[in-house]
């Protein structure tokens, strides 16, 4: 299916460049989800929605001029054109012709989630409701979450680009409150990718289950330590520590502002020899992959650290041309009514030889930090805080008493410097990645981690 | 079009698809944003916008669906879809329509002038504002220099035969300086907004950016230790938009409150006044109706220390035997009513920051945080967040600090507010906040 003609598209590009312009984009978007919750054993909330919509931009020198419309009409498309084309001054240029746009491999999509009776959704949520309850008699609350989307996109531009990419999506989500003699703790974990149906539809009580197991842990747990101290950081969701602390300062937009810490720095050495960490929008499944990302150009995997050293910055078009390279695909936005910004794909450090009892083993007093309740950082300087959700004291190396109210406070140049052991185990999570006002779907991820040493602030005195 | 037309048009389609109830909420709008970097224009946007989403009621189930497509057939797909996903829902004997309905006049939601301001002098605004935060000695760089706007109207329909509209602009701007160089960078935030660009003053807004930024250059990391701390209104502002969300009566009902059971409970100290106010003119998330069409009302939430009631909508106020507080909010078509704050007021006292320093003798003064939303637990309220700001030393404002954490329980924290300042102002962090700084008596800092 097209959402609009390649004839179209063009006389909307000849239109926007009619004033002058260095370049010029139509993004086309088909979006339709539909979501359901369940909670306090009641299934709720079901919606749907449906919307259709498309962004124009015209960048002239260091200046982008846009506009977005709701639906695909050819007055509208044209009338938008007319309208950022009236914030240029100069001469028209002809765009280069179009054609037809090339569909991009997809993600494999097994069973269409549109296929899905809705009833049966809800009963996905009642078994992870059912199966958290059993773990234990604490259980005091269950809350699960079910989310499908899918977003068909097209994107022309001004240089014969002609893309399109179909993209599915489903998510499920569980929160478990646990109750013990007036303390209350919370528990999470979700599964999410880049597939059908079949993602959720396969054993959805694990998903249960972690964060049932996380909320029961947290009730024996002791007041966090505080100072510095080795830490472990765990697999799959861990990984959002390489993604704040690290991978929003290797965005160019910030880079090229001088606002990363990064800046300047590239073919330095900021690890250790055996640290490499990609950006991978390619990999089969997984959260954060897409086709082609949203300004047309094919994902792929992108080498940021490379032995140790800072290789590549991660672009959209705009900010590879001004340092004359090319795109990173990483050029994303999150629908019609954004501007593409270089953003994360599935962010992750790749494997290494040592194992996560080893880490662990060779901590005198530290910190296993299982999972984070997230994070934000200050890609200026690098100063990262995180809350760990899931977390532990490591005692003459081994894992003891689960603790809460942990925090890691730090600096990213000053930590990755400091990774010194990854473990082979890597696991890719699914969040949500929020800038500049856009939220899109990201994997991060990581095998188990040891950093020598953190600041970790607690609740303990 | 009319968009009271398309609402009504909605709440038609969804009955005839067989709802027994129905409610539909149109809204259209344009909005404008400009953004400066180093004197120039870095990106320009004008864009439009509309939508509706329905509500359809079966039997005491409820589902809902929004779409962008305002025809005839567009506004029947979502009514039909609306109705269609009811079916997979358990039924809810709370929910369903209000049993009254009304409006609340708000004088100046919509200010006239806004269309007077030409895109030109918008842009003019926005270079002002990253002028004055470049001007200052030391900054080094002005990251980020946003001017936005909306102009918007929405129509609420239900079957019970309530239809109303209203119409409400906005602007704002902020700007993101830059102090010091490589690891003691410092960023420092400034913002203002208003009903229109003339209620927006650039130089105020550049010249708060530096001076935040400013303020924190040579920031060193301090002793670990209990002392005294004074929140800044941002800081102050963040914080009490989480506990305005733990005052939900759905956070409540659900068991995802610390606020649970504390109703009547002395859960702050008698300086502390806190209330929602959707009614206050200059409140940017002022409204005559909330989003299932109950009138708008100020409530007192804490006064004297005392909790005196959480924030209810029609489904939460029928299952606590209550009435509802008009706190349906919603924040677009896409999605349906949920309890929510309107405009938090945490009522300003009588001392100016340097009293609050003094009284704080030996302590932190704290102007940022991070990671609040992450760092805190929503039952128990314990927290521990990152923060930058400054010493107080013998009473006044001593040296910048940073990487450290503060930590304490929320209702701990607000049983040990000592003073409250006099300079309150209204800032969008956390939802919409009127907020002062204030004087807590004692907070773990983690430091080195």
């Amino acid at each position: 299916m097209t959402l609009v003609d390649p004839g179209l598209a063009a006389r909307v590009l000849e239109r926007s460049l009619s004033r002058g312009g260095d370049f010029a984009e139509l993004y086309v978007e088909a979006r339709q989800g539909f979501s359901i919750s369940l909670d306090d054993g009641r299934v709720e909330r079901p919606q749907g929605g449906r919307e259709r919509g498309a962004c124009l931009r015209v960048v002239v020198g260091e200046s982008s001029y846009y506009g977005h419309v709701d639906g695909h009409a050819e007055e509208d498309l044209l009338r938008v054109a007319g309208s950022v084309m009236q914030a240029v001054r100069g001469q028209a240029r002809t765009p280069a012709p179009l054609g037809a746009a090339e569909r991009a491999e997809g993600h494999a999509v097994a069973i269409p989630p549109t296929d899905v009776e809705a009833s049966r959704k809800a009963d996905l949520l009642r078994a992870c409701d059912d199966h958290a309850r059993a773990a234990a008699p604490e259980v005091a609350q269950v809350r699960a979450s079910y989310a499908e989307s899918r977003r068909e996109v097209e994107v022309f531009n001004s240089e014969a680009t002609s893309a399109a990419d179909d993209r599915t999506r489903v998510r499920l989500g569980v929160q478990v409150v646990a109750r013990r003699d007036g303390r209350v703790e919370t528990g999470n974990d979700n599964r999410g990718g880049h597939a059908g149906w079949e993602l959720v539809e396969a054993d959805p009580e694990e998903v249960a289950g972690n964060a049932a197991r996380r909320a029961l842990t947290l009730l024996d747990a002791v007041d966090a330590p505080t100072g510095r101290l080795p830490v472990v950081v765990g697999n799959g969701f861990g990984g959002v520590l390489l993604h704040e602390a690290v991978g929003h300062g290797l965005e160019a937009d910030a880079v090229q502002k001088r606002a990363s810490v990064y800046a300047g720095r590239l073919g330095d050495r900021l690890a250790e020899p055996f640290v490499t960490a990609y950006d991978d929008g390619r990999r089969p499944g997984d959260w954060g992959s897409d086709g082609i990302d949203d300004e047309g150009t094919p994902t792929r995997r992108t080498t940021v650290i490379e032995d140790g050293r800072l290789v590549s910055y991660l672009y959209d078009v705009l900010r590879a041309r001004r340092d004359g390279v090319a795109s990173t695909g990483n050029g994303r936005r999150e629908s019609f009514r954004h501007l593409p910004v270089p953003r994360m794909t599935n962010t992750f450090f790749a494997p290494g030889d040592a194992t996560p009892e080893g880490l662990i083993g060779e901590i005198g007093r530290g910190l296993y930090a299982v999972s984070f309740g997230g994070g934000q950082v200050e890609p200026a300087t690098g100063d990262f805080v995180f809350g760990v959700s899931e977390g532990y004291l490591i005692e003459d190396g081994e894992v003891t008493a689960p603790v809460r109210g942990a925090t890691l406070v730090g600096n990213g140049v000053e930590a990755l410097a400091a990774v010194d052991g990854i473990a082979g185990d890597l696991e890719i999570a699914s969040g949500y990645c929020g800038k500049a006002g856009q939220s899109v779907p990201a994997g991060v991820g990581q095998p188990h981690v040891r950093i020598r040493e953190l600041t970790v602030g607690g609740t303990a005195t | 079009m009319n968009l009271e037309d398309v609402a009504r048009g909605a709440v038609a389609a969804a009955s005839e698809a067989g709802a027994t109830d129905a409610e539909a909420w149109a809204e259209e709008g344009v909005s404008r944003r400009v953004r400066v970097y180093d004197g120039d224009v870095e990106s320009l946007s004008d864009a439009g916008g509309r939508g509706v989403g329905v509500r359809a009621f079966v039997d005491g189930r409820s589902g809902y669906a929004f779409g962008t497509d305002l025809s005839e057939s567009g506004v029947r797909e979502v009514a039909t879809a609306a109705r269609g996903a009811a079916e997979a829902a358990d039924p809810d004997e709370h929910g369903g329509l209000p049993d009254e309905f009304g409006t609340t006049p708000v004088e100046g939601l919509a200010s006239r002038a806004m269309s007077g301001w030409s895109t030109e002098r918008k842009v003019e605004l926005t270079l002002a504002v990253e002028r004055a935060a470049r001007e200052r000695p030391g900054v080094t760089q002005v990251e980020n220099a946003v001017y936005s706007d909306a102009e918007g109207s929405v129509a609420l329909a239900n079957s019970r035969g309530f239809t109303a509209g209203y119409e409400a602009t906005q602007a704002w701007a902020y700007a993101s300086a830059f102090a010091g160089e490589g690891a003691d960078l410092m960023t420092g935030m400034g913002l203002g907004i208003g009903r229109d660009p003339g209620g927006l003053d650039p130089e105020a807004i550049g010249a708060e950016a530096a001076e935040r930024a400013l303020a924190l250059v040579g920031a060193r990391q301090p002793e670990s230790r209990r002392c005294p701390v004074v929140l800044d209104a941002f800081v102050a502002a963040s914080f009490i938009g989480f506990i305005g969300s733990m005052l939900s009566a759905d956070a409540v009902q659900r068991g995802r409150s610390l606020f649970a059971d504390r109703e009547g409970d002395e859960v702050a100290d008698p300086a502390l006044a806190l209330a929602d106010d959707p009614t206050d003119p200059d409140g940017p998330a002022s409204t005559p109706f909330d989003g299932e069409g109950s009138p708008s009302r100020r409530t007192a939430l804490i006064e004297d220390g005392r909790l005196l009631t959480f924030l209810f909508d029609v489904r939460t106020a029928r299952r606590a035997g209550r009435t509802t507080t008009g706190n349906a909010s919603r924040g677009s078509y896409r999605a349906p009513p949920a309890v929510g704050t309107s405009n938090l007021v945490l009522e300003p006292g009588d001392r100016a920051l340097e009293q609050l320093f003094r009284e704080a003798g030996d302590g932190l003064y704290v102007t940022d945080v991070a990671g609040l939303h992450s760092g805190v637990n929503p039952v128990s309220g314990t927290f521990s967040v990152g923060a930058s700001g400054r010493l107080i030393e013998g009473g006044e404002a001593g040296g910048p600090v940073r990487e450290l954490t503060i930590a304490s329980d929320l209702v701990s924290m607000l049983q040990s507010v000592r003073a409250v300042g006099s300079e309150a102002r209204w800032l969008p962090l956390g939802g919409s906040v009127k907020a002062p700084p204030i004087l807590i008596g004692e907070m773990a800092v983690s430091g080195a």
